[in-house]
């Protein structure tokens, strides 16, 4: 088997352990409701922290300007309840717009 | 009327997935493109897509395999990077139906963009119809967009040129900043917790830092203590 087809089979295999584990304790264990609570709560911290990183970093370092001034904008956006199109068209928008003048 | 206004949600939905599914796309071929670009064989990229279909994972792992890091860490670094999938699971476990196959099959969709437009929702009916809306819709733009992309190669250019590097924060910021604005428990906890994954972006594996952020938990009990 060729490290390829390795790689790609325990990277799905792995994958798919980590995904079945909500819909395998479904059912099978009654989570209190404080239980359910914080595992909504602790998805959206991780939502919350890819959208900093995210808008933030590269490959450990800094993005450069134009990306996180371009969520910016679709933040303040989202913030102020703008359409969900909006948001997401204006922050790409921002940011081609101002690697097109030249911002890294 | 209830049926009107669910159909008038529903095409709601469709429109803001359908709009995240082009980017999607666009993002796919540009996976397929550089895979195929870098000498690895078309069927790599388009296998990875729809057996892993896990983005950031996906081009951590070709990333390390073009620069020669070889398989072991590939793997390792794209596993390292979907834990954060177990989370999403749990979260969502409730809203993908109720038959087995339906389970075993959702649980393959669960990525960072079906948890937000899940948990983005009001209520039980519209939390199962936005994951499936979303899972299914990415999965097929996705692994179209992959497998165009192996066979035209580097025709596309850089994608971040249409700033589609920052359309996918942005798609998290529509999705979380509303549900953060209402409740100060969960802001609480998001706030600490993004801040502790940036300060330890540049220190630890990829992967880790979002994982870091979990300990912002600590902080949405708010005076009451975990059962």
């Amino acid at each position: 088997m060729s490290g390829e087809l390795a790689l790609i089979l325990a990277l799905a295999a792995g994958t798919y352990a980590f995904r079945l584990a909500g819909p395998l304790l479904q059912g099978r264990v009654e989570l209190p409701a404080r239980v359910q609570e914080l595992l909504t709560a602790g998805a959206m911290v991780l939502l919350a922290a890819l959208l900093a990183t995210g808008a933030l970093t590269e490959s450990g370092g800094f993005a450069g300007w134009a990306r996180p001034a371009g969520v910016l904008v679709g933040g303040v956006l989202a913030w102020r309840r703008a359409p969900f199109a909006v948001v997401v068209l204006a922050a790409a928008g921002a940011a081609a717009l101002l690697r097109a003048a030249g911002v890294p | 009327m209830r049926s009107v206004q669910r159909t008038r949600i529903e095409a709601d939905l469709v429109r803001d997935v359908s709009l995240v599914c082009l980017a999607g796309g666009v993002v796919g071929v540009s996976f397929g493109a550089i895979a195929v670009a870098g000498g690895l064989p078309a069927w790599v990229p388009v296998a990875m897509s729809l057996l892993v279909f896990a983005g950031s994972a996906q081009f951590s792992a070709v990333g390390i395999l073009l620069a020669g890091g070889g398989p072991v860490a590939a793997a390792a670094t794209g596993l390292l990077l979907n834990t954060r999938t177990a989370a999403f699971s749990l979260a969502v476990a409730g809203h993908l139906g109720s038959g087995w196959l339906a389970r075993l099959a959702g649980a393959h969709l669960v990525t960072d963009e079906t948890a937000a437009f899940t948990l983005a929702q009001p209520d039980p009916a519209r939390r199962r119809a936005a994951f499936w809306i979303s899972g299914l819709g990415l999965f097929a733009v996705w692994n179209a967009g992959v497998a165009a992309g192996a066979l035209a190669g580097g025709a596309l250019g850089d994608t971040a040129r249409f700033g589609l590097d920052a359309a996918f924060p942005a798609v998290l910021a529509a999705l979380v900043l509303p549900a953060l604005r209402e409740d100060a428990r969960l802001r609480r906890a998001a706030l600490p917790g993004a801040a502790l994954a940036l300060a330890a972006t540049p220190v630890v594996p990829a992967g880790v830092p979002v994982l870091l952020a979990l300990a912002g938990l600590v902080l949405h009990a708010g005076g009451r203590r975990p059962a």
